[in-house]
């Protein structure tokens, strides 16, 4: 029998509702895998072994019945611990959360079990959401299931925010996990584990439920081993929520039945402002290498110019904390979560001591300078700026998209780096996302889908950004270049 | 614009965050590194443009005003409400003593 955990989204539903094998026999195997990868990678806060088998039971029994199976049918997958699910811990992977578990179940972990996928665990993830390396979670280091081809050992990032997601899709603990992405939390950790993930256009996916970070940039979407699983899986998370005051009520598309990978007619334009000094050799490759695919699959390629781009970094990095000191003032020892009562404290001694004691260093670093950049006489200096020059970045692409259909660019500037390695210098470890924030402040989808291997045998991604609402268009690029790329590389097993 | 300690000790207790005299002196450099950084963006001409209000246009719905329009953040939920609560005491969240 086929080993079942190399099977992706689309062949466990088929799989599935065909009887070539039973949903439950999928959950165990993937329990299996969850199991014993835990200690090494580090990848789950909390397994739900007993979900997976009930959801996977329910399948099954629907299947005998001859009922519909969904769009997720079957297929067990990793919940980000940032999504609130009823009476399954929810932390953010912070300590201030340590326990919570929620009364109430997200809108988008909803979606996903009524399309008839089962939840494995809670994944780890940078402490809320906040880091590109899964570094400052509360639950320890989330650790990649790729090692570099030089012999050595050390321990690589698997990207962040969503860090264990990307670890867990790649090391086949899962065939699909949920991701969200503020400035690239979706994306970046996809490249650097070789999967695919998308984000889509701000306000596809309902954000009720979803621990906040910075609310007018916060966005759910999946993450899975192609583009085919990303699209069926986007389908099932998507969708009008009147929960959500920025949802979209737009109707769903059918993008899994819509992919085509035949580029004829479409412009791709290649933004001259991506290109740096001193820009990676191998990232520089694979981008020119993408340009080839494109063309191949029948784009034209165009130079275009997005003028701001520099500028979209900086933006980012007051109005992310700036929404972020706002979201996370609710963390009071009172309601739920933490509580640090010092004897003979009063109430103020209290919030300060609880919030001392929740959070950690990277999540009070950008609650600080959010609550610098709002505070009297600095608002219009900082935050201010920053959302003009953010309107700047839209315009920016507006008129791009006046010459072109997607944008084609590397998804980050280097492959996976070591763990430790940028943990001293927060700037250092901020300019990771220099690629993926623009798209991030002008609200658009965009997508990364694996490439090829760098000479350290690492995995490097390419982003495709697209205009507001055609991830159809985002997709079936990033399908175009599947293709072409031919990416079959996975982790050597090693945990 | 940099920050001293005393600065980020007024910003730590508007944040409500308790920190040490140690970690005010870390923090001092870090954040002045990120707002020397963030100050480029100064430079940009932002001549005429209107600060970014909603990425995606959207309109702001308004939900039928009636009870309980949403079971599930109506009305009567007071134990799902305080279930998380570190200190809930006769249906209430218990803080410490307020008024002296």
């Amino acid at each position: 029998m086929t080993d079942l955990t190399e099977l992706g989204v689309a062949a466990i539903r088929d799989g599935v509702a065909k009887g070539d094998f039973t949903a439950v026999e999928v959950a165990e195997a993937f329990n299996a895998n969850v199991a014993a990868a835990q200690e090494a990678l580090n990848a789950f806060i909390v397994a739900t072994p007993e979900a997976a088998i009930e959801a996977a039971k329910a399948t099954d029994a629907k299947r005998t019945a001859g009922e519909a199976l969904g769009k997720m049918g079957g297929v067990p997958i990793g919940m980000k611990d940032l999504f609130a699910t009823v009476g399954v811990q929810t932390t953010a992977a912070s300590h201030i959360l340590e326990g919570f578990k929620p009364e109430y179940e997200s809108t988008v972990s909803q979606k996903l079990w009524d399309a008839g996928a089962g939840m494995l665990g809670k994944l780890n993830l940078d402490q809320f959401a906040m880091g590109s390396s899964n570094e400052t979670s509360y639950f320890g280091n989330v650790i990649s299931p790729w090692k570099r081809n030089d012999g050595g050992n050390a321990a690589l990032a698997p990207g962040g925010s969503s860090g264990g997601s990307s670890a867990a899709v790649s090391a086949r603990l899962c065939p699909a996990a949920t991701g969200t992405d503020t400035g690239g939390s979706i994306r970046q950790p996809a490249a650097f584990t070789g999967i695919t993930g998308i984000k889509p256009t701000y306000g596809r996916c309902s954000r009720w439920g979803v621990v906040a970070f910075a609310s007018s940039l916060d966005q759910a979407g999946p993450m899975a081993r192609d583009t085919r699983d990303c699209a069926i899986m986007l389908e099932a998370m998507a969708g009008f929520d009147p929960k959500d005051a920025t949802s979209l009520d737009m109707a769903v598309p059918e993008w899994e039945a819509n992919l085509s990978a035949d580029m004829k007619g479409k412009k791709v334009g290649i933004p001259r402002e991506y290109r740096m000094d001193g820009m990676d050799e191998d990232v520089a490759k694979s981008w020119d290498q993408g340009i080839e695919w494109l063309k191949d699959a029948g784009a034209e390629i165009v130079e275009i110019s997005l003028p701001h781009t520099k500028y979209a970094l900086p933006a980012y990095y007051i109005i992310a904390p700036a929404e972020a000191s706002s979201n996370l003032a609710r963390y009071d020892g009172v309601r739920y979560g933490l509580r640090d009562l010092p004897d003979g404290a009063n109430l103020q001694d209290m919030y300060a001591a609880t919030r001392a004691a929740g959070f950690g260093a990277e999540v009070k670093r950008r609650i600080l300078i959010g609550t610098y950049v709002l505070s009297a006489g600095f608002y219009d200096a900082y935050y201010t700026q920053a959302q003009k020059v953010r309107t700047l970045i839209s315009h920016d692409f507006k008129n791009a998209f006046t010459e072109c259909d997607v944008i084609l660019a590397p998804t980050a500037p280097s492959a996976a780096f070591a763990l430790g390695e940028n943990v001293d210098d927060p700037l250092k470890m901020y300019l990771n996302d220099v690629f993926a924030v623009p798209a991030s402040l002008a609200g658009l989808p965009a997508m990364s889908v694996p490439a090829g291997l760098n000479r350290e045998g690492l995995p490097l991604g390419l982003q495709i950004i697209g205009q507001a609402f055609d991830e159809q268009g985002v997709l079936n690029a990033g399908l175009a270049i599947e293709q072409r790329a031919g990416f079959t590389a996975k982790p050597e097993k090693w945990w | 614009m940099s920050v001293d300690t005393a600065t980020v000790a007024k910003i730590a207790s508007l944040a409500r965050i308790k920190v040490s005299e140690q970690e005010l002196e870390a923090m001092v450099p870090e954040l002045n590194g990120i707002l020397a950084w963030v100050e480029q963006l100064g430079e940009v001409d932002v001549t005429g443009i209107e600060p970014m209000t909603a990425v995606i246009p959207n309109t702001l719905r308004l939900r039928d005003d009636v009870i309980d329009a949403d079971p599930l953040t109506g009305g009567n939920k007071r134990d799902a409400v305080l279930a998380n609560a570190p200190a809930a005491e006769h249906g209430f969240f218990g803080v410490p003593k307020v008024i002296e």
